[in-house]
């Protein structure tokens, strides 16, 4: 039985400094992130429940402990919004709270754009005269260095792990024709020296593998990490490391709100076979092809299109939809989806508006057409890097959709509301509202537990097992009722 | 939302098919609306670009992640 989809977004932004030399993007992510965070970077991040290297075919962990980020000491933060703002590896990580439906998702997502647009102003005061950052919402440096825009799904434990890799590879495959961001050329080891001038996704040219562990080498479509940030015996956390980050809200919408549909008529065991003969080779295939016209050959013999696999799809989920779960937020992924493929089928290019790679694509025509450019022209490669710039009068993408040329699904209300406001239907609510309230009794938290201390002996761990528990309606009335920790304390053990 | 999209598309789909001859003209007008809108954008676009795209490009460097 399929059950809700709580999910989150983590994003690692690309950083740049104007002093290109003795740049260190370690460090200047860590100040970058504790600038904006102020007081609250005190609260330590509570590592007791991490074990990124569990795998959820059942191997047991194999490599040493490497030195944390923790251990040397970067910014790792717990924000309001119950988001985690941290550094991870050389790049500023943001990790939405968690949220219940695709929609309330986009929104937090966009928030995040904010929080870097705002740590960026008040870094600036920290660096040397004449430095500045730049904050890239991407995926790659074009150089053959990419890093992970990473959804996470909750997904039922009972679920055969390979029925998930079986039904979700080929939708994975496919779906990057609306959630790619595009790319001018190729790059790393499938790099092809210019013959390919455009393609789709941002992350494809990555992915060597079909199923795997890996994230930074041999990474696989269907990334095994076992880590569910709750109750292990009833969920696992799916880890979907492939997508690229969208500045699109529409984009953005259909990448979660789909997967959310897919994953859930993959539990119910709902969908034929409709597996690839071979997926990473398709996978880049379909990314290379912005005409969508490329064809895939599946294992059932048939060769059809990237876009065909996804009309199969949407039946299958149109159907589950309206005989499992009538809600009007399913009927809005149904209609966009519906929408943008019927656009794809008429004229890819008409989803401007819609769509990070179209808009992107048209952009760089319109300039190539203008300044008659060579697509190896350098001004390509900086338009499709400033396209993803965060700050709102520099970012491409932000200066598109301040002239209404993007459709967007939200309001920049609901936006700033959510970089201090935490979703009220999961976890995250009671995690952000404890920390805007008590952060100066809590000692450490994570995803799944908040560690109180209160001035005795011992230290007091709130565990959060249960991702859609300590929602608005579950703990409002007792948080508005304790004054301090030890009283929330007190009322949560009564 | 995605309503409202919908219709819009069908409106912008039926908007040149009136009539033959009437459907070029509306065609050709509304191609030198849609590239007199778009040097609009690139106008705009040309004003926060980087200038030395050359040495921005070069200087994008990144370590790997995730």
């Amino acid at each position: 039985m399929a059950i809700p989809k709580v999910m989150g977004i983590e994003t690692e932004y690309g950083i740049s400094s104007s002093a290109h030399g003795d740049f260190n993007p370690v460090l200047a992510s860590s100040m970058l992130i504790n600038s904006y965070a102020g007081d609250l970077r005190r609260i330590r991040w509570d590592y007791e429940q991490e074990s990124p290297l569990r795998d959820a075919r059942g191997f047991e962990p194999v490599q040493e402990r490497q030195p944390t980020e923790e251990d040397l000491g970067l910014a790792n933060v717990i924000l309001t919004n119950g988001a985690r703002y941290y550094v991870d590896h050389a790049h500023p990580e943001y990790s939405t709270p968690e949220c219940a439906t695709p929609r309330e998702l986009v929104v937090h997502d966009k928030a995040g754009e904010r929080i870097l647009e705002r740590s960026l102003a008040s870094v600036a005061d920290l660096l040397p005269p004449g430095e500045r950052l730049s904050i890239y919402k991407n995926n790659t440096d074009g150089k053959g260095n990419s890093y992970g825009c990473h959804e996470n799904y909750l997904v039922a434990r009972s679920l055969p792990f390979a029925r998930l890799v079986r039904d979700l590879t080929p939708f994975f495959v496919t779906r990057q024709i609306f959630t790619g961001a595009g790319k001018v050329g190729t790059e790393g080891s499938r790099a092809d020296g210019g013959r390919i001038p455009f393609q789709i996704s941002q992350r494809a040219d990555f992915f060597e593998a079909e199923v795997g562990l890996e994230t930074t080498l041999k990474r696989p479509i269907i990334n095994t990490r076992d880590e569910p940030h709750a109750d292990p015996e009833k969920y696992r956390r799916l880890h979907c490391i492939g997508g690229d980050a969208n500045l699109c809200e529409v984009a953005l919408f259909l990448k979660v709100g789909t997967t959310a549909i897919v994953l859930k008529m993959i539990e119910d065991e709902l969908l034929p076979d409709l597996s690839l003969e071979e997926p990473v080779p398709a996978l880049h295939a379909v990314s290379r092809d912005p005409s969508c016209r490329e064809l895939v050959r599946l294992r059932d013999g048939r060769r059809i299109r990237a876009l065909e696999l996804q009309w199969e799809y949407l039946d299958h989920a149109k159907k589950f939809v309206k005989e499992a779960e009538a809600t009007p937020e399913n009927a809005e992924v149904l209609a966009w989806w519906e929408a943008v493929l019927a656009g794809i089928e008429e004229e890819p290019l008409s989803l401007h508006r819609e769509l990070d790679w179209v808009a992107k694509f048209r952009l760089l025509e319109a300039y190539r057409e203008r300044d008659r450019l060579d697509w190896r022209d350098a001004k390509l490669a900086m338009i499709d890097l400033q396209y993803h710039d965060v700050r709102r009068g520099r970012g491409l993408y932000h200066r598109l959709a301040g002239a209404g040329k993007v459709e967007r699904l939200t309001t920049d209300e609901e936006i700033e509301r959510a970089v201090v406001e935490p979703p009220e239907d999961t976890r995250a609510y009671f995690r952000g509202r404890c920390v805007a309230r008590y952060a100066h009794s809590i000692a450490a938290a994570s995803w799944d537990s908040i560690i109180f201390d209160t001035g005795k002996d011992a230290l007091q761990r709130i565990p959060l097992r249960e991702p859609l528990r300590g929602t608005k309606a579950h703990v409002e009335h007792i948080l508005e009722a304790s004054a301090d920790a030890p009283a929330l304390i007190a009322a949560l053990q009564a | 939302m995605p309503q409202e999209h919908e219709q819009k598309r069908v409106q912008r789909k039926s908007g040149g098919e009136a009539g033959n001859q009437g459907g070029q003209v509306e065609a050709t007008k509304k191609g030198e609306k849609l590239k007199e809108e778009m040097d609009d954008i690139l106008e705009e676009i040309d004003s926060v670009l980087e200038e030395n795209a050359e040495e921005f490009v070069k200087s994008y460097v990144q370590k790997g992640g995730e």
